[in-house]
């Protein structure tokens, strides 16, 4: 490599033999945040990639950028320290659904609601991977696992609506083998704030197929809703079907064009500042909202930290630590 | 009280008894502003020049239930001509704003001692709720000591009257009018309390207003009113103190500077992350207060939040620190564990509360050490220091900061609600003084691995993000003690439990010798301590020893590793005791290290050791005592 040649994909690639299942999700989205980071200008030095424990947290070990495989849950809040004495880093958290949305929900929910300027990725495959296969936080009600033999009785919860219960304001959806993955990638690294993005991720040892209604080459299409600001929700193979706002429920019905007199201006318009639409469009039945469902900017936290010391040292007036400690009475004894 | 002789006038024209020293006790409901009421003595105290030690006591509801006894909140000071290092035993003078204030603090007070009464708040009702069948200022209870029992809700009530103010605000004014009564009878300025009400109350000038009327009232009324035979007003001399700057600490705000210089040492960002918890929240609350001073606070979600913050600023090539109590430091277990495995330097600050579980979070024990050297799973050594004074919290924080970045380890840092929230003066540190201990990031890529070491202290090398060429990854995972991958080689996963307890054990070497802080070496008792038993400790040592005994005085502030030396020194004496305010843990960590036989003593009451029962304690082990070893050996 000399000085000044592009970065490449390979250049983000570390040495490592990557160890996940044959198959799995993750190489995909492995393959999608190298091609990503040279496209967004990301260093190899100033890119930290933070995960907490799983599957899916192994993946800094295969980034050649630094990286913090650290403990159970709590990546975000690594992730916080970092950002708030290191805001000049790029951070990634990389997280599970049960690392994110079990152990570690209150870290997600605060890293979100504070803004921190970073990427969080959580990969979704609605199980418990590397404790082989126990059914999970996203898992359907009635999945058999070892852990419930008889069916899970736990209600699943929809990550990108906690996350918008917690106050993201950046929250977007992909999944693993998708070409548009690198794109929705490529907008979270733009926003300044924390950047929620739920990948669905297949798991094919323990919850193989699990997103094939959504994923698959032939049928998939009917099942994405691919959103773009400012246009009219349609998908579907030739654009056919299509979201509607239903008034007397407040909720998104998706509806077939052309059908009952229903063209494209009673469709929902996609705004990506209005909370309300991204939280109708979170949980639709049989078809998965994909790309930016929301995005407003706000205070960023680690700037906000960086402004009150500005705004400390200002006040302060030169006051140091010898003047700290003659701060208040004091008293000379001769 | 202590030697009388008279002395000359003062003030008040009346002719005042000198005191070498004295113990006060301010109590009443815990909304009476009695820890207020005793921070401003304690500032007039030692602007008077006397040397000083206080103790406040308060329960953990904020606002239990008036009246009742649980509900009790005090405040000790002692202050004296001389060096003193305890806030005393019996207080000579209690306060006591209402009857349940008085039946928890009666028994202390010293026979013949100065009963202070507020008779106000002597209502039935309140009789009833203190748990009094009769009234005990009227049943012969209060005969032994020398009342004074003043109507002060009443008085400071008249005292106000002509700023008509609502009842609430007037009523409140009550610890004002006492503490002002208290400065006439001990000849303290009221200066510094009117300036403190006026800064404090800057927005609401009435009330500043009111608060100043009632404090000198109180000192109006002592200098008028004509008191009881044998209540006189007094004098304590200044005391003869090392020259030089002073001022009133408490531990946590110690603790806080200590950081805060430690950060400016070492040439870096200082991180704070924390939760509130009890006792350690001022330490906080005054970290918050530097960010012009390189500190950066954040008020985590929760504990383990807040310990995982401090190490990925940590990584990030900051100071990364946190701050609890026990029932932090059980949740941060794991992430304390991290830091250790990936070597990086962190600093927790464990202020002591009684335990377990919630335990007594308003009282002092020091049973955390247990969790400081071995809470946490597999084998994970780290640094343990103990202050031992509020001011030794500043200089035992410089030693966390330069140990943690120096050793590449976390480090552990006790102190306990005793003296986190107890003042002393303290005598201004020549900052110039101390050496600073720059850290030099890595930056050479030639050959670079993570785990690459110093081969005489065997700390890692320090990369932080940013630096090119350096890129690597750290984790949990048990990594190949060269390379720095992931690695399950059984030999390897042996050499680097034994690398890390040998780094940690290497911090010996760069720490002072075990010493004596009184007596010498071969005599009958040595009394060991750690932690904020300091005081207490020396002062009884310091009595026996007056009395010819042999007897010495051994302060461990580097708990692990132990310090060079300490096992000769135990070795050369009759008897060792252990004395700590826990169920012996010292002691079995010092039995376990050094196979001695030494005895312990504790105290496990959420309260410090009072130096009588520490005396009585050492005389029974001095040769004739009732536990004296035989002299014969069988």
């Amino acid at each position: 490599m000399t000085e000044n040649a592009p970065l490449t994909k390979k250049d983000f690639s570390s040495d490592q033999e990557v160890r996940w299942c044959p198959g799995c999700g993750d190489y995909a989205i492995l393959a999608a945040v190298q091609r990503t980071l040279p496209k967004v200008g990301a260093t190899l030095e100033n890119t930290v990639f933070i995960s907490g424990i799983g599957c899916s947290s192994r993946f800094p070990y295969y980034m050649n950028t630094y990286g913090f495989h650290t403990i159970h849950g709590r990546a975000p809040a690594f992730a916080t320290g970092l950002k708030v004495v290191r805001p000049d880093l790029d951070v990634w958290v990389i997280s599970g659904d049960g690392d994110s949305l079990s152990i570690g929900g209150n870290h997600m929910l605060h890293v979100l609601r504070r803004n921190v300027n970073l990427q969080y990725l959580l990969f979704n495959n609605q199980i418990y991977g590397l404790t082989k296969g126990q059914y999970s936080p996203t898992s359907d009600v009635g999945q058999i696992s070892p852990s419930s033999p008889y069916g899970s009785i736990d209600q699943p919860v929809t990550p990108v609506r906690i996350a918008l219960g917690a106050g993201a304001r950046f929250v977007a959806r992909g999944y693993d083998v998708s070409k548009q993955l690198p794109d929705v990638l490529e907008a979270a690294h733009r926003f300044q704030g924390a950047s929620f993005v739920e990948i669905l991720q297949n798991c094919p040892v323990f919850n193989d197929g699990v997103f094939d209604l959504i994923t698959d080459r032939k049928k998939g299409p009917q099942h994405q809703l691919w959103l773009e600001h400012g246009q009219p929700m349609t998908f579907g193979k030739n654009g056919e079907m299509g979201v509607r706002l239903n008034p007397q429920t407040l909720s998104a019905e998706i509806v077939t064009l052309g059908e009952n007199g229903i063209t494209e201006a009673d469709l929902l318009v996609h705004d990506e500042t209005n909370r309300n639409i991204a939280w109708l469009i979170a949980d639709l039945p049989d078809v998965k909202a994909l790309g930016v469902l929301y995005r407003e900017d706000g205070p960023v936290y680690d700037e906000s930290v960086r402004q009150q010391v500005q705004m400390a040292e200002e006040r302060a007036k030169g006051a140091d630590l010898k003047s700290l400690l003659r701060e208040g009475h004091t008293w000379t004894v001769s | 009280m202590s030697d009388v002789e008279k002395a000359n006038g003062t003030a008040s024209e009346l002719p005042r008894e000198l005191l070498d020293s004295v113990v006060i006790r301010f109590a009443g409901d815990s909304g009476d502003g009695m820890q207020l009421t005793g921070m401003q003595f304690t500032t007039a105290t030692a602007l008077m020049g006397n040397d000083l030690a206080t103790f406040p006591d308060f329960p953990a509801e904020i606002r239990a239930p008036a009246g009742t006894t649980y509900g009790v909140s005090g405040f000790q000071i002692h202050f004296a001509d001389h060096d003193i290092l305890t806030p005393g035993d019996a207080p000579d003078v209690l306060v006591a704003m209402n009857p349940a204030a008085l039946k928890v603090n009666l028994p202390e007070l010293k026979r013949g001692g100065l009963l202070v009464v507020n008779t106000g708040a002597f209502t039935k009702g309140n009789l009833k709720k203190a748990g009094y069948d009769t009234n005990p200022l009227e049943d012969g209870s209060t005969d032994p000591y020398r009342l004074l029992d003043l109507d002060i809700s009443k008085l400071s009530l008249n005292a106000v009257a002509e700023l008509g103010l609502g009842a609430k605000d007037a009523g409140r004014t009550k610890n004002m009018w006492t503490l002002g009564l208290m400065f006439w009878l001990f000849g303290r300025d009221r200066q510094s309390t009117v300036d403190w009400l006026e800064k404090k109350f800057a927005k609401k000038p009435d009330i500043a207003q009111a608060n100043i009327l009632a404090l000198n009232a109180g000192h109006i009324y002592g200098e008028s009113a004509e008191m009881p035979s044998g209540i006189g007003v007094y004098q304590v001399p200044k005391a003869e103190l090392e020259p030089g700057e002073y001022r009133n600490i408490d531990g946590n705000q110690a603790l806080a500077w200590g950081l805060a210089t430690g950060g400016k040492l070492a040439s870096l960002p200082v991180f704070y992350g924390s939760y509130p918890i009890t006792p350690a929240s001022s330490l906080l609350h005054n970290l918050a207060k530097l960010k012009h001073l390189g500190v950066t606070t954040f008020q985590a979600e929760d504990e383990i939040a807040a310990v995982c913050a401090a190490i990925g600023a940590s990584f990030g090539g900051a100071v990364g620190v946190t701050g609890t109590s026990g029932p932090g430091v059980a949740l941060k277990g794991e992430a304390i564990g991290l830091a250790i495995a990936t070597e990086l330097p962190l600093i927790v600050c464990d202020v002591q509360r009684g335990g377990p579980s919630t335990g007594l979070p308003t009282k002092t024990e020091q049973s955390d050490l247990f969790q400081a050297v071995w809470g946490r799973n597999g084998d994970a050594p780290l640094i343990v220091l103990a202050a031992a004074t509020p001011g030794d919290c500043f200089h035992m924080a410089i030693e966390a900061v330069r140990l943690s970045t120096k050793y590449m380890t976390p480090v552990v840092l006790l102190t306990d609600g005793y003296i986190a929230n107890g003042a002393e003066p303290w005598k201004l540190p020549d900052l110039d003084a101390i050496a600073p201990f720059p850290v030099h990031f890595h930056t050479d890529t030639e050959g670079f691995f993570p785990f690459q070491r110093d081969p005489e202290t065997l700390a890692r090398v320090w990369a932080k993000p940013g630096t090119p060429g350096l890129q690597h990854r750290i984790g949990g995972l048990e990594k190949n003690q060269h390379s720095g991958h992931i690695s399950y080689d059984p030999d390897n996963h042996h050499a680097m439990v034994k690398l890390r307890a040998q780094k940690v054990a290497n911090v010996a070497k760069d720490v002072p010798e075990a010493t004596l802080e009184l007596g010498e070496a071969g005599g009958d008792v040595l009394v060991v301590g750690w932690g904020s038993t300091y005081g207490s400790i020396r002062q009884a040592v310091q009595h026996t020893m007056k009395k010819g005994a042999k007897v010495a005085h051994l302060h461990l502030r580097n708990i692990w590793p132990l310090p060079r030396g300490l096992e000769d020194l135990m070795k050369s004496f009759d008897k060792v005791i252990i004395a700590e305010l826990n169920d012996g843990q010292l002691l079995k960590l010092l039995r376990a290290e050094l196979l001695t036989d030494a005895i312990g003593h504790q105290k496990i009451a959420g309260q410090p050791f009072r130096v009588s029962e520490l005396v009585e304690m050492i005389e029974t082990h001095l040769p004739g005592g009732s536990d004296a070893r035989p002299s014969a050996v069988a």
